[in-house]
């Protein structure tokens, strides 16, 4: 008999230590399961961040590295430099990548690097207890801004996919959520496509996963999902910003 | 017979990396080095190898860490400045594990500073420099061909160690030219066989191996400790193993000087100056400025009245000095900082005034 559902392979038979309700888990299995379906694992380094996901090692079954708060693009673009035929990616949040990071991220893309970048956008420092991240929304409370954003003191949320769709180096920019099935089909077709583009080495391939972070914005799962759709969403689009002119296929 | 060059220090420090196997070299440009970063953008293409100049120096150490992670043998240089964004990867280099040679051709600090030849990063290149428990192995070469010749073994044991090993050199010696003789041929170097040696480095697993992780964080702090031990098991083997100096007329010195780098040259200028005028003079140039050559000041007899330590910074050196002679003769310090270089006249005038005051003197200018 043919089982229906399985474990997925490339994800290691671990308890994670991401709190209830997180998307990193489903983030993280949508990355493995890609990789397991091309039969990748085994040509594959991936490079953590700081922030939750730093121990994203324990969890996903490829080689791994942790790099420095926000330099993740320039591990891998060394990374890449030295097995330039092995699938690379970073796993960042928006901490990591938006904040501490942009020089790297915005630099990588801009040389066209030949990785792929999964991008966690919750809009919150998650490790470190709920700060205000570059992309929090306004008026959205942090412990750093507890009367909620002010765009005045700290400016608008940063969209990241459309500020890396105007750099001609990233040829596949996309944004997905992580908050239903149904975007979550769509979250991992974006992903697959990704690693095509890296694949057929055609440039830097950027998808932005808006996630969830219950214990933080201090809501259960299941309205941390619908406030991603209310509130997230109209500020942070899901679209193609940018795909290969000469396809994928 | 091998072949004899005249080359620019920054071109030879360059070729030397490449001889010695750099394939993987990261940079960007700050003065006084560029030659070398130029020299490396047109070289190590030729040689198999990979350049790319980075954003800024933080991309350029990170992109090093990836690089020497994959199992990449990798150069980087860079000047003080620079050197000082490096910290953050050079600490996680050595917590990692990951073999780097970090060339700084120093100018003059603190800040911005200026360009011209300084030796004022010695505390941050023997210390550590980044955060938290660990040394880099740091090379002071004094000619262009002992740096080419250090810059050549020190892949060998950044490899052997499996931590960054820095070279040690300034802007005077960056930028002047001299004679330097080459090995014999090139090295072949293949990154097939490097990466035999290195069972750690991320390549993929090949379904035929455990996943490899790289990592610095340990929460917890048993383990973490455990890590740092482990490190300085390493640092105490290498302290006995690779620390190097020479001595010069150490049995008969009425003073010894210690000095490294370009300004022991200078210092030997001013040795024939005092010889002329009857005092007998020594010389310990640390080669390894980390490990530091204590032992050598146990070989200094009981004619030696003074100790001088003479380097282009406020006083940096003096410290390991001190430690090295642990009070058994008066440390002195004769020393110019800010891009200024010692003259072999003001050196021999001080050394005077030294001996008159009883071995006791700071020499401020």
């Amino acid at each position: 008999m043919k089982p229906v559902f399985e474990y997925t392979k490339g994800m290691r038979d671990q308890e994670t230590h991401y709190c209830p309700g997180c998307t990193h888990g489903v983030a993280h299995r949508l990355v493995m399961e890609v990789l397991s379906e091309k039969e990748k694992l085994g040509e594959t380094i991936g490079v953590c961040p700081v922030g939750c996901s730093i121990l994203a090692h324990q969890y996903m079954d490829v080689d791994m590295i942790e790099a420095a708060h926000g330099r993740a693009p320039a591990v891998a673009t060394g990374i890449k430099r030295v097995h330039p035929r092995k699938l690379v990616f970073t796993y960042q949040g928006d901490g990591d990548l938006a904040s501490i990071g942009m020089g790297e991220i915005v630099h990588a893309a801009h040389r066209g690097e030949n990785f792929c970048t999964f991008f966690i956008n919750n809009a919150i420092y998650g490790m470190t207890g709920g700060q205000m991240a570059p992309t929090t929304l306004i008026g959205q409370k942090a412990t750093t801004a507890i009367h909620g954003r002010d765009s005045k003191l700290t400016g608008n949320p940063i969209g990241m996919a459309e500020l890396l769709a105007t750099v001609e180096g990233a040829v596949f920019v996309e944004r997905v959520a992580l908050n239903t099935p149904a975007h979550i089909r769509k979250a991992k077709k974006a992903i697959q496509n990704a690693f095509l583009v890296q694949e057929k080495g055609l440039g830097f391939a950027f998808v932005e996963l808006l996630s969830i972070c219950p214990i933080n914005w201090g809501l259960p799962p299941t309205e941390a999902v619908q406030w991603l759709e209310n509130n997230m969403i109209p500020v942070f689009p899901l679209k193609s910003f940018r795909f290969p002119k000469e396809g994928l296929e | 017979m091998t072949e004899k060059k005249l080359m620019k220090g920054n071109e030879a420090f360059g070729l030397a990396a490449i001889l010695g196997g750099a394939r993987y070299y990261f940079g960007y440009p700050i003065t006084p080095q560029n030659e070398v970063t130029e020299y490396m953008s047109r070289e190590l293409p030729k040689a198999g190898g990979s350049f790319l100049q980075a954003e800024s120096e933080l991309a350029a150490i990170n992109m090093a860490y990836g690089a020497a992670a994959a199992g990449g043998r990798v150069f980087i240089s860079s000047s003080s400045p620079g050197i000082a964004l490096m910290q953050e990867g050079l600490s996680g280099l050595a917590s990692i594990e990951a073999p780097v040679v970090v060339l700084n051709v120093m100018r003059g600090g603190p800040g911005i500073g200026n360009i011209q030849p300084g030796q004022a990063d010695y505390f941050q290149a023997t210390r550590g420099g980044g955060n938290g428990d660990y040394h880099s192995v740091v090379y002071a070469p004094a000619s262009i061909q002992e740096a080419m010749d250090m810059i050549v073994e020190a892949f060998e044991v950044a490899d052997r160690i499996r931590n960054p090993v820095m070279v040690l050199a300034d802007g005077m010696l960056g930028q002047m030219m001299e004679p330097v003789q080459l090995p014999d041929k090139e090295r072949t170097f293949s990154l097939e066989e490097n990466l035999k040696t290195k069972p750690w480095a991320l390549t993929g697993h090949h379904n035929i191996r455990e996943r490899n992780v790289i990592k610095s964080v340990y929460l917890q702090q048993d383990m973490l400790e455990q890590h740092v031990n482990h490190l300085w098991e390493k640092y105490k083997k290498a302290e006995k193993e690779l620390v190097d100096w020479e001595e010069v007329n150490l049995d008969q010195a009425q003073v010894v000087f210690v000095s490294f780098g370009t300004t022991s040259r200078i210092v030997k200028e001013a040795m024939k100056n005092l010889k002329n005028i009857g005092i007998e003079t020594g010389m310990i140039r640390p080669k390894t400025l980390w490990p530091f050559p204590y032992p050598a000041f146990e070989r200094l007899w009981e004619g030696t009245e003074a100790v001088v330590s003479c380097e282009l910074s406020k006083g940096q050196m003096i410290q390991d000095v001190a430690l090295g002679m642990a009070g058994r003769i008066p440390v002195s310090l004769i020393h110019r900082t800010g891009g200024m270089l010692l003259t072999p006249e003001e050196i021999t005038k001080e050394t005077i005034r030294i001996i008159e005051g009883g071995g006791k003197h700071e020499a401020g200018f």
